[in-house]
């Protein structure tokens, strides 16, 4: 089995799992807890729109899709605020948008959209060096904030209004969230690609979501089911000579299936060991 | 002596809705000022307008002496804590009793700043001191409304706020919980002399030490002042727009709107 290792793509792949996994499944912690699933797409589609202008435009399509998920980042919030929607009616309204331009941009691409579609897809297996640094930059600098902003970070997903009320920056907290979850997305866009991004924002911190009550172990475990189901993802795909992305989408739904098995907060306790306030 | 609150003329709007109209209020440090009237009568409005929480549309608040604007207003919000009406939290929340109150400091540390024992302390206390200890680590989501009432006071403690706003402390409880929440709130400010605000939606528990009542309606305050005037009939049979009948009992008041058809309490 070892002698997959020796093979430089499968490196690349491998390198990828481990900073693909930890960042989108760190920030799905926020995801997750804030109740903004929907925001995963969105970012996506956002980041695909950009990519495919930047196609068009003949320059590297990460630059222009960092630009509309930097936009996207800035508009959901204060919408959401301003006009006092659900965020999830302001993520809609930008995915709609987003996707809407998506379509406009793949529409003036002529002959094949092969590389178009790509972006959809990602892949995994043939990513250069350069994508490589950019996923790790992007999962150190995710656990960078992580750890300076924890206590920010913690009140903000309890309740936005009480984090406000005692004095903490929130919404520059929040809006920063937001932005993050973009630029995760961005630099994951073409390895692993927009469907499979959802998957790996999810499936893990909803996992992690079902087995503590703790928001550190929450993240710790969320980061690791993500490393894992893209390891087990990679493994099975060359196993079975079948496309990695899918099956590190299955793989991490099943890890989601086994938590909510497991999970103690499923559990309905014994008349004994019920106490007051239950 | 410059009051600790000053509301001058405030206008507050939620789009086509105005919640305040001209409004002014002034508040002198160590008052108890119970907020009553009906539902939309602006109670909630006028006190997340001293925290910042609510946008003026015109006049102008003053803090400790000071205008809240947007660039001091998060250094003022240190210095007063707030207790929303009750929050819906998802039983599955990853936090605890303590790290909410924790969160109470999480102002005062500062940004790149970790707690240190001395934060850890009067987190620790004020769990103690308002009866929760033995909760302490339980997850937010598993508490009883009247429980999470007290991590909420003492989340707001935590601040070591000069000023406390509380908001309709204790709807949504039983008996047994509203009165324990009174005498917590009677504690409090007893021992700390802190500005407090409190909605009432029922004035039958008033706080005993409370001297000073506001009264609203239609976004408008109608009475301002000692809270034994605002305890008559006719103040409250205007402001409730029904016929009140008030009974002394040892405890304190009980208020009772009649109707043609039965007594209900308001």
């Amino acid at each position: 089995m070892l002698e997959i290792l020796q093979y430089k793509f499968m490196q690349h792949a491998i390198l990828a799992s481990i900073f693909g996994g930890v960042s989108c499944s760190l920030i799905g912690v926020f995801v997750v807890t804030m109740e903004i699933p929907f925001l995963g797409v969105t970012m996506a589609h956002a980041a695909f729109a950009g990519g495919i202008f930047g196609l068009l435009w003949g320059i590297n399509p990460l630059i222009p899709a960092f630009i509309f998920c930097f936009l996207s980042s800035l508009l959901i919030g204060p919408i959401a605020d301003k006009a006092d929607f659900n965020p999830d009616t302001a993520i809609g309204i930008i995915f709609s948008i987003m996707m809407g331009v998506a379509f406009l941009g793949l529409a003036m691409i002529p002959g094949p959209k092969t590389e178009a579609l790509s972006l959809i897809w990602g892949s995994i297996l043939t990513i250069s060096r350069a994508d490589i640094i950019l996923m790790a930059a992007i999962s150190f600098v995710t656990i960078l904030l992580l750890v300076l902003f924890f206590k920010e970070i913690q009140a903000v997903i309890f309740h936005r209004e009480i984090a406000a009320s005692v004095g903490i920056p929130e919404r520059s907290i929040y809006y920063g969230l937001l932005f993050l979850s973009g630029a995760i997305v961005t630099t994951n866009l073409n390895t692993v690609g927009g469907l499979l991004i959802f998957s790996l924002l999810i499936n893990p911190a909803a996992a992690a979501y079902q087995l503590t009550y703790n928001l550190k172990k929450m993240f710790i475990l969320s980061g690791s089911f993500g490393v894992l189901s893209c390891f087990l993802g990679l493994f099975f795909s060359y196993i079975f000579n079948v496309p990695s992305g899918a099956i590190i989408i299955i793989t991490s739904s099943v890890i989601f299936a086994l938590a909510l098995l497991l999970s103690p907060k499923r559990k309905v306790k014994q008349v004994g060991q019920v106490t007051e306030g239950d | 002596m410059v009051p600790i609150v000053d509301i001058r003329n405030i206008t507050v709007s939620y789009r086509e809705n105005v919640a305040l109209r001209d409004v002014s209020l002034s508040v002198e440090e160590g008052e108890l000022v119970a907020i009553g009237g009906p539902n939309g009568a602006g109670k909630t409005t006028l006190l997340t307008a001293i925290n910042g929480l609510g946008k003026l549309l015109s006049g102008l608040v003053r803090v400790f002496g000071v205008e809240v604007n947007h660039r001091n207003i998060n250094q003022i919000r240190k210095a007063i804590g707030y207790v929303p009406q009750r929050l819906n939290i998802d039983p599955r929340m990853p936090i605890s009793v303590r790290e909410v109150v924790m969160i109470g400091r999480y102002g005062r540390i500062g940004l790149l700043r970790k707690a240190n024992g001395k934060d850890r302390k009067v987190a620790d206390d004020l769990i103690d001191s308002v009866g929760i200890a033995h909760l302490a680590d339980r997850p937010i989501g598993h508490l009883s409304g009247g429980e999470l009432q007290k991590v909420q006071i003492a989340r707001a403690l935590a601040q070591e706020p000069k000023i406390l706003l509380l908001d309709e402390p204790t709807s949504n409880l039983d008996i047994s919980a509203q009165r324990s929440i009174v005498e917590l709130i009677e504690k409090i400010h007893r021992q700390r002399w802190l500005t407090t605000f409190v909605v009432m939606h029922e004035l039958t528990h008033l706080p005993k030490s409370c001297g000073k009542m506001v009264l609203m309606k239609n976004a408008k305050i109608i009475f301002q002042g000692e809270t034994l005037k605002a305890l008559s009939e006719n103040i409250l049979s205007e402001i409730y727009d029904c016929p009140v009948e008030l009974l002394k009992t040892d405890d304190g008041v009980v208020i009772r709107a009649l109707t043609n058809v039965r007594n209900t309490t308001v």
